[in-house]
Formats: structure tokens, C-alpha cells, sequence
């Protein structure tokens, strides 16, 4: 059991100029389970590697516990590794896959056993230790991948999108094992997963990282709650949040026909970095559809945003409106949460107010958030 | 999609000729085939079975009407040549270390071309691939020379090492092209259970390069028996190897076949034996189940 800590970590690949990491500071506590999320390319596999001494650090450390591990080859660094392709020894039966890191290390022949028939018996791999791996399907496969981390009893185990290689169902249900093995174990892990879904159900922390450059380090609650900046508040979240760029006005943002209230200091600095406009986010289920009760900005017109229905995904419990609007002289794509029982027809019109308390206002320029 | 929708992939050519001739038309050519190809084989193994009188009077199809002409006396004098023994000994002594040093020392350095970073890794790979096209005659004077200045001239010795030396490009060629197809992962997972890069070799890649090691192993061994240009230069009369010995066996006048055939058909033989035993390894799919 160990903490993680990234110190400034940084990696430039030979021949780029960008850093593929660039000074990722991140400190991980004892047990906890953190998930890197991001789109491809934006440098969570390459963090993980870092970690893992697959990948050199060019500048900054990596520390696990007390031990300065940057330098370190894989093999000092007391970590296991679940690849996304499982990599299992081929020629080698699932029993032997799972003990060769205790073989290596010298561990008596009945110890092994011991160990490899107990994490087979976690993972319900029994009844296939005999087996190669190319006799057994891929969620086995998977699993026999999570049992030779699991009878190292390292002090990291780092997963590298494990799941990816699953059918949608099996993958959900890996998901929920997994988190609890971890939870059971008490292992510091670290998950590299492209799946934001993966990353708010898996985590205990989710770590943001785009361009690889770091752009949030939260619980799940508070990375939907409280987005840090647009590209946080557009990647997580599923369908993605509403981003509006709306100008300012006074008292808040209008928001077609009605005015959403923002917090002065937020829209002063806004102001005073010369914007006139700032991007507010609303997420599907923070609108409200008020046809005509809402209090309106103009008296003629109903209050909200006309919506136009475009699509409407039924998902039994609720519904997901996909439709366009005509926010500041533009066509904007918008996506509602209703309710399952009365969603509305293609063609028709909702006229929607967000719900107070409930938006996210971000710097235009600066993609910052300024509201709170 | 129906069946219909789909463009009819075109069937390939034996399953077209299976198609239009039947199976059992198709398997008889086949076997014709197989037959007229095995023709001079089977005529060395019945000479080889036959008296020196009865190969000279009358050809060896003569057996399939009179099968008492066959005898073991050919392999009886064969074994009491001491020539030949000793050659075939010989044969042995050269055969088997020119192959386990191709392929131990072509091993190592595939696995290293193909997976470990050095300074001018590629440029040296490049020569090696140039090494591959010169010719054996270009260096046999050359060589010579330099065996004759390390006194290694006319040695079991010298004859190894011109069989490894030649063996080895197309051995490391080869090879590194292999393990250059080993999925990266699996060596990382290697090293993150522990291994360093001489178990990582022994453990992981020499068993995942098993089929392409057996194809090398086979060829070189196959190379190295039926040598005999290298041989007739390199070894003395001492060190020559059953192909050199059998060469020197044909006289001007009179044939010496019983001599020849027998020892001929055991040359042949023997390799085939090691093609057998090392068939097992050729088998598909080494790698399936690695990953994914």
C-alpha cells in the first residue's frame, strides 16, 4: 500500500517539440482509486506508462510512498499492470500466467499455488488454471489479466482501459467488479480509461487530462457539479452539457427570452477582461420545459428558448430531446431531459428556462468557469 | 444482408479443379504426382538393398519381379568402411554445433535487433541484410588464407565456424523479423512481473519464437549436411564429413556402388529423421490468445 504522487512529471517525446505530459501534478492517496479520462492522444496512457517505467520522465518525478521511482526500471517499482490487450504469456497455462511474477521473485512452489488458486477462486477462474489462454473468451482473458496483478500484491495496480476489449454488456458488469475488487483489496490504483462513464462510476477521483495538460482533479460529484473549465464541462457528462455563449447583460446572461442570474463578480471579471459575451452550460436535465409559465422577459413572447424537436432518444426512464434553437442570431444544437411519459413529438416546439442555481457560466476567452 | 446482396467470393484454384473433377480425380493426380517426384528415392533405396552384381547386370526396378535379390550386405560393408564411419562421424561433429550455434547466437541477436535500443542499431541491421547476398565462392580464398595464418586450416574447428559465419545473417534476418512481431505488451508485462532482459529471452521470447527457430534449425541443418563445396576446401582428409567421403568413394574404373548407394540413402536419411522430429514445432497460432 503506497500513496502515488506525480511531481511536475513531464514527457517530450524524441523528435516533438509539445509535451505529450506536460508537468502533471498529481498526489494520490493511500487506496485510493483514481481514474485518468480523456480523449485519445491527450496523454493518460503516457502517464500511466510513466508510472509504470514503460516511459522515461524527461523532467519532474514520480514518487510511490517515499520512494523516488522516476528513474527506477519496471521491474524496482513493486506495481502490476493490467494492459488493454491483456498480454498474457501464450505459451504459458493461466496458472503459470498468474504465478510468473511470484516465480521470478522467488517465492516457494506451495506459496504460489496457494496464492494463484486464491485469486482464481476471487476472479472464478478455477475450473480454467489448466487452460492457455487462447482457450478461454475474452472476459476470462480479462480476468486472467486482473489475477496476475492481483497475486502480486503489489502496491499499485495500474489499468490500462481493461475494459475496452469487452462486449457493452460484459464491460458493465467488469466495471462494477472491478471497482469492488479494489474497494475489497485497498490497493492504490490507477485507471486510464477514454469512457467518462468508466471514470464517474469507477473512481474515487477522476483526473481530466487534455493536450496533456491537466485540467481537473475531483470526485465525480463535484467534476459534474463544478466543470473547471468548457472542455471539462463538455467531456463529462453523458449527453454532454449545453454550451451557450450568450452576451452579458445586467443582473446576468440573457438567455433568449429570459434572464439567467450570475454572480456580479464573476460577470465584472468577465467584463473586465473586455469580453461581451461569456458561455453558459446548462446540463439536459436542468432545463426546465415552461411553456408559458415562466416569468418572460418580453411580455409577448414566452419565457425560455423555443426549442424545435429534431430526434428524441427514448431510454424507457426518461427521454433525451435533441433539437436546435436560436440563441444570439445563431442555430445552436440543444439537448433536454424529459420525462419518459410525456415526451414530445419530432417537429414540435418546448420552450425551455434553465433551472436556477443550476448553470455554469465560463469565460468565453479563457474557457475559465467564473461561476461558483 | 441475404446471401444475395453479397458479392459470391471466387472459389480458389484447387477448390475450381476439386470442383469440376472430384475429389477423388483430383487426390489420384495428386498422388501420380507425389509418385514420379519419389521415383529416384525409391531406385537409390532399392539399389542400396541390392548385391553389386545385381546393380551392374540389370536395373533396379528388377526387384518388383525377383524381391529375392534383396540383401542388407551394402550397409553391412557400409559400416565396416572405416572411411565412412568416421566421416559420417564427422558429418555429425559439424552438423550439430554450426546448428546450435546459428541459431543460439541468431536468437540473441534477433531478440536484440528487434527489441533493445542501441547506437546504430538500423545502420548495423542494414549491413547484416547486405551480408545476406554475397555468395559463399567470394570468400572462400580470403578465408583460406586467414585459416591458413590461424592455423585453423583443414579443422572440425575451421568448418564450424565457416558454417556459422555464412548461417548467421539469414539466421538473424530471419528471426528478428519474428520476435519484431512479438506484441510489445507482452514483454512490458514480462518486465513488470520482474524479469530482467535474460529471462525475458529465455522465458518468454525463445518459447513464442518456437516455430520460427524449428524452420531455422531445419534449414541450417539441412544446409550444413548436404554441404560439401565448404568441406571439400576447408577440411583435411582427417575432418571431412560423409559427403567429401563418399565423393572420394567413385573410382575411374569400376563404380563402387554398393559403397555409394547405401551410404547416399543414409546421408539422405538422417536429416529427414530431424525434419520429423522438429515438424511438431510448425504449428499455427503460437501467438493467438496473447492479446485480446
Amino acid at each position: 500500500m503506497a500513496t502515488v504522487t506525480f511531481d511536475k512529471a513531464t514527457r517530450i517525446y524524441p523528435g516533438t517539440d509539445r509535451a505529450a505530459v506536460d508537468k502533471l501534478d498529481i498526489e494520490i492517496a493511500d487506496g485510493e482509486f483514481l481514474v485518468l479520462v480523456g480523449p485519445s492522444g491527450c496523454g493518460k496512457s503516457t502517464s500511466l506508462r510513466m508510472l509504470a517505467g514503460l516511459e522515461d520522465v524527461d523532467d519532474g518525478a514520480i514518487r510511490i510512498g517515499d520512494r523516488d521511482v522516476t528513474h527506477l526500471p519496471p521491474k524496482d517499482r513493486d506495481i502490476a499492470m493490467v494492459f488493454q490487450n491483456y498480454a498474457l504469456y501464450p505459451h504459458m497455462t493461466v496458472a503459470d500466467n498468474m504465478g510468473f511474477a511470484l516465480k521470478i521473485a522467488g517465492v516457494n512452489k506451495t506459496e504460489i499455488r496457494t496464492r494463484v488458486e486464491e485469486a482464481a477462486k476471487i476472479l472464478d477462474l478455477t475450473e480454467y488454471l489448466g487452460r492457455k489462454p487462447k482457450a478461454l473468451s475474452g472476459g476470462q482473458r480479462q480476468r486472467v489479466a486482473m489475477g496476475r496483478a492481483i497475486v502480486r500484491e503489489p502496491q499499485v495496480f495500474l489499468m490500462d482501459e481493461p475494459l475496452s476489449n469487452l462486449d457493452a454488456k460484459l464491460r458493465v458488469q467488469t466495471r462494477t467488479q472491478i471497482a469492488g475488487l479494489q474497494r475489497r483489496l485497498g490497493t492504490t490504483t490507477v485507471y486510464v480509461t477514454h469512457d467518462q462513464v468508466e471514470a464517474m462510476t469507477m473512481g474515487d477521483r477522476v483526473a481530466v487530462l487534455k493536450d496533456g495538460l491537466l485540467q481537473q482533479v475531483d470526485s465525480p460529484r463535484n467534476m459534474y457539479d463544478r466543470p473547471a473549465n468548457l472542455f471539462v464541462a463538455g467531456f463529462i457528462g453523458s449527453p454532454a452539457m449545453n454550451l451557450v455563449e450568450v452576451p452579458i447583460t445586467d443582473g446576468g446572461v440573457k438567455f433568449g427570452n429570459s434572464i439567467v442570474p450570475v454572480n456580479r463578480e464573476a460577470i465584472a471579471a468577465a467584463a473586465e477582461k473586455g469580453d461581451r459575451t461569456v458561455t453558459v452550460g446548462v446540463r439536459p436535465e436542468h432545463f426546465d420545459i415552461a411553456n408559458g409559465e415562466a416569468k418572460a422577459l418580453a411580455k409577448d413572447e414566452p419565457a425560455g428558448v423555443a426549442v424545435t424537436v429534431n430526434v428524441v432518444e427514448e431510454l424507457g426512464a426518461d427521454g433525451y430531446v435533441y433539437g436546435t434553437a436560436e440563441i444570439g442570431g445563431e442555430q445552436k444544437d440543444i439537448v433536454v431531459r424529459v420525462g419518459g411519459r410525456q415526451v414530445p413529438m419530432k417537429g414540435e416546439v418546448l420552450h425551455v428556462v434553465p433551472r436556477a442555481g443550476e448553470t455554469h457560466v465560463f469565460s468565453t476567452s479563457s474557457g475559465e468557469r467564473l461561476s461558483d | 444482408m441475404t446471401a444475395v446482396d453479397s458479392p459470391r467470393p471466387i472459389p480458389s484454384l484447387p477448390a475450381r479443379l476439386t470442383a469440376r473433377f472430384g475429389g477423388g480425380a483430383m487426390r489420384l493426380a495428386l498422388l501420380l504426382v507425389a509418385l514420379f517426384w519419389l521415383v529416384p528415392t525409391l531406385g537409390l533405396l532399392v539399389s542400396s538393398l541390392r548385391g553389386p552384381t545385381d546393380i551392374q547386370s540389370s536395373g533396379w526396378w528388377q526387384v518388383f519381379t525377383s524381391p529375392a535379390q534383396l540383401t542388407l550386405h551394402n550397409y553391412a560393408s557400409l559400416m565396416g568402411n572405416s572411411a565412412i564411419t568416421h566421416a559420417l562421424l564427422n558429418t555429425v561433429l559439424i552438423t550439430v554445433p554450426a546448428t546450435l550455434l546459428v541459431v543460439v547466437i541468431g536468437a540473441a541477436a534477433g531478440y536484440a535487433f528487434a527489441w533493445l535500443e542501441f547506437p546504430g542499431r538500423d545502420w548495423l541491421f542494414l549491413l547484416l541484410i547486405g551480408l545476406l547476398v554475397v555468395p559463399v565462392q567470394v570468400a572462400l580464398i580470403p578465408v583460406t588464407d586467414l585459416y591458413a595464418r590461424l592455423g585453423i586450416f583443414g579443422s572440425l574447428f575451421g568448418v564450424i565456424l565457416f558454417h556459422t559465419a555464412f548461417g548467421l545473417p539469414f539466421a538473424i534476418f530471419l528471426l528478428r523479423n519474428f520476435f519484431a512481431e512479438i506484441p510489445r505488451e507482452l514483454l512490458e508485462a514480462a518486465r513488470l512481473d520482474g524479469a530482467g532482459e535474460l529471462r525475458l529471452f529465455a522465458r518468454v521470447v525463445l518459447p513464442l519464437g518456437g516455430p520460427a527457430i524449428a524452420s531455422l534449425a531445419i534449414f541450417q541443418f539441412l544446409w550444413v549436411w548436404n554441404d560439401m563445396l565448404v568441406a571439400l576446401i576447408f577440411a583435411n582428409s582427417n575432418s571431412a564429413p560423409l559427403t567429401v567421403a563418399l565423393q572420394q568413394q567413385t573410382r575411374q574404373f569400376g563404380d563402387n556402388i554398393d559403397v555409394l548407394s547405401s551410404g547416399a540413402f543414409l546421408s539422405m536419411v538422417i536429416p529427414l529423421a530431424v525434419f520429423f522430429a522438429f515438424q511438431r514445432q510448425f504449428v499455427n497460432g503460437i501467438m493467438a490468445g496473447a492479446v485480446k
